[in-house]
């Protein structure tokens, strides 16, 4: 029989719900409301006009950036989740207690500076004419377009996020029981394959939710797509500036929004129920 | 002392407060006896120092900016404002007769600005006035041409807008991401006069233009993209822009330009209203006469954010007396070939709203352009 929650827990879960219900919830009910509204002479109206819905949810130019989008997010969580994964192991598995910590203290301090500063510092490195170009020139490679092109994005993403997916990474590999590897060893299991076998099951749910970070952050991107990659062409995030800058159309731009979180919602609960799923079941 | 300050007893502390808190209201009458607060909704640098500093210090005001980007951006913030919140409104020019027809301007008394100073085609600009009723004064306008990399392309090569299709230009002709302009542009190329009023036919034909450049777009840029991917010739092509962004990193050293192409050349102007329900009238007034008169233009002229062309010829004195070099550069100069002659000559349209199609059709039309 479940115990009943104590008043004294539910006082201590207040201010979450207080918090989830004004800066979540509430506006998200608004979010959804101005869906329905009209635009007239530039003025939101209060209305119940599905019209938004169906000029957006009809235009193959939303659904084409939907798609990039969510390839876009895919990439780089998939991208993102395999370049992370050998530092976090090293830095799990190899490293002393010292230089552990050190090593987090230096994950963290990408997050000092502005990711809009650190995207366009990238600028000087993928011009036709930056570093990276530059010193391919001189074994007589390139130049090789990196900028306003899909890999230009993704090396924004991939900068965005990689940090977080560190040490989210290295954090669950911190918990996997060191037991199991040393069983698995004497069993004559390989590096390879007690990596395969054993450490990433262990590791499985702070590795999804690594992963899912990463695509969280990656779909609603707006900075990368559009200082990186050029705008060209655009996804959804540039669509909701885009719809807003001509004619006020904020409605319209919910809807965009919606979807977003929709999908969002739909692949975050996805993720933590494969996560969590117990292995045969 | 020192301890009784440090650890005052609770009434002590009851009787500093009351006293603070009475105290504060004398200390803000104080403060607003003092200084004006005049809030201004403008593109960006309108109320930098180097434009309003003179002006807040001889008259003791303190401006407080709302910058926007773009006509519908400005609309939207007024729109969703109560009246009265911004004193001054900076307002591209196709845009007035919108801010007027929503009642969010006031009505201007011609008498209060130095019209005889400016160009005769400035005395009265079209859409600032509605009748007889001036609701607006210019105070700036630029050219829209094609901008490009002094490196990659001669003067003689960018004096068309053919030059987009350049096979030279292939991922590197950049679009300011506002489908006016840069339609407006492609109505040109056309061979469109008006390029803004065109029927269906040729409203298909300037989409079937546009789309043929598709394949040579490098990207599509705000404001400070526009910047950084032109200063490291990223894109060596620009349309939708002119000097208001080349002057600014040519005046730095960049090797960029603009020019008006032989189709024909676009025209934006600024121009200054009083913001209806405004408190501040006489301050408000005052700034406007101010920044219209020959020294305030000679001023604006030279904006750090970004240079301007100015409507009064008296301003244009001043500027060649203070600073020869930027009124040459601009072509500003009386007595040899000017920026005047463009437009007598008939070789520049002013940007507008579309007039035979809706707005939201050009909009929509630009969203195609850039997911294909």
């Amino acid at each position: 029989m479940m115990k009943r929650p104590s008043l004294f827990s539910l006082v201590l879960a207040m201010p979450l719900l207080v918090w989830q219900l004004a800066f979540f919830l509430f506006p998200l009910l608004f979010l959804i409301a101005i869906s329905f509204w009209t635009v007239k002479m530039f003025q939101m109206q209060p209305d119940l006009s599905f019209a938004n819905w169906q000029r957006i949810l009809t235009r193959g130019v939303f659904w084409d950036a939907y798609l990039r989008t969510m390839i876009l997010a895919t990439s780089a969580a998939v991208l993102t989740s395999a370049i992370a994964f050998p530092a976090s192991y090293a830095i799990s598995f190899k490293l002393s207690e010292r230089a552990k910590r050190w090593m987090i203290f230096v994950l963290i301090i990408p997050f000092f500076t502005s990711y809009l500063v650190r995207v366009y510092s990238w600028q000087v490195f993928l011009t036709d004419a930056g570093i990276i170009n530059a010193a391919l020139g001189h074994i007589g490679l390139g130049p090789y377009p990196m900028l306003n092109n899909t890999f230009g994005t993704l090396v924004g993403m991939v900068t965005l996020c990689l940090p977080l997916v560190i040490l989210l990474q290295t954090f669950s590999l911190n918990f996997v029981n060191r037991d199991l590897i040393e069983a698995a060893h004497n069993l004559r299991c390989g590096r390879l394959r007690t990596v395969a076998s054993v450490v990433v099951p262990s590791a499985k749910v702070g590795l999804v939710i690594a992963a899912l970070f990463a695509f969280i952050l990656s779909f609603g991107d707006f900075v990368s797509p559009l200082y990186l990659g050029g705008g060209n062409p655009p996804t959804l995030s540039i669509m909701i500036t885009d719809i807003t800058k001509s004619g006020q159309q904020w409605p319209r731009a919910a809807v965009v929004a919606i979807m977003m979180i929709a999908t969002l919602m739909t692949v975050a609960f996805a993720a933590i129920t494969y996560a969590y799923k117990e292995r045969g079941k | 002392m020192t301890i009784h300050l440090a650890r005052p007893t609770r009434r002590k502390l009851l009787t500093m407060t009351a006293g603070a808190a009475l105290a504060t209201p004398f200390l803000s009458i104080r403060a607003a006896a003092q200084t004006t607060n005049l809030s201004m909704l403008a593109w960006y640098g309108h109320a930098e120092p180097d434009i309003v500093g003179e002006f807040e210090e001889a008259n003791n005001v303190k401006f407080t900016p709302k910058y926007y980007t773009g006509g519908d951006n400005m609309l939207g913030l007024i729109a969703q404002s109560p009246p009265g919140t911004y004193d001054v409104i900076l307002s591209d020019g196709e845009y007035v007769q919108q801010l007027n027809a929503a009642g969010y301007i006031q009505e201007l008394d011609a008498a209060d600005y130095a019209f005889d100073d400016f160009f005769p085609e400035f005395q009265k600009f079209p859409g600032h006035w509605d009748g007889d009723k001036l609701y607006s004064v210019i105070t700036r306008f630029g050219f829209l041409g094609v901008s490009y990399n002094t490196d990659e392309f001669s003067e003689k090569e960018a004096s068309t807008y053919g030059v987009f299709a350049d096979e030279r230009a292939t991922g590197k002709l950049g679009h300011f991401d506002w489908h006016l302009p840069n339609l407006g542009q492609m109505s040109l190329w056309n061979g469109n006069a008006s390029p803004y009023d065109i029927d269906e036919a040729a409203w298909a034909a300037v989409q079937e233009t546009t789309m043929g450049l598709r394949p040579q777009v490098g990207g599509f840029f705000d404001y400070g993209g526009t910047f950084s991917s032109l200063k490291s010739g990223q894109m060596t092509l620009f349309a939708g822009i002119g000097d208001w962004i080349t002057g600014v990193l040519e005046k730095n050293g960049a090797n960029v330009r603009s020019v008006i192409p032989e189709e024909g050349g676009l025209q934006w102007t600024e121009s200054f209203s009083i913001g209806k329900g405004t408190k501040n009238y006489e301050m408000a007034n005052k700034w406007i006469q101010y920044i219209t008169s020959p020294e305030g233009q000679a001023k604006s002229a030279d904006m750090a954010a970004y240079p301007a062309l100015i409507p009064s010829e008296a301003g244009w004195k001043v500027l060649n007396e203070t600073n020869p070099a930027e009124a040459k550069r601009q072509k500003m100069v009386m007595g040899e070939a000017n920026v005047m002659d463009m437009i007598r000559d008939g070789r520049i349209q002013f940007r507008q709203l579309p007039v035979q199609q809706d707005l939201g059709t050009w909009n929509d039309f630009w969203s195609d352009y850039k997911a294909s």
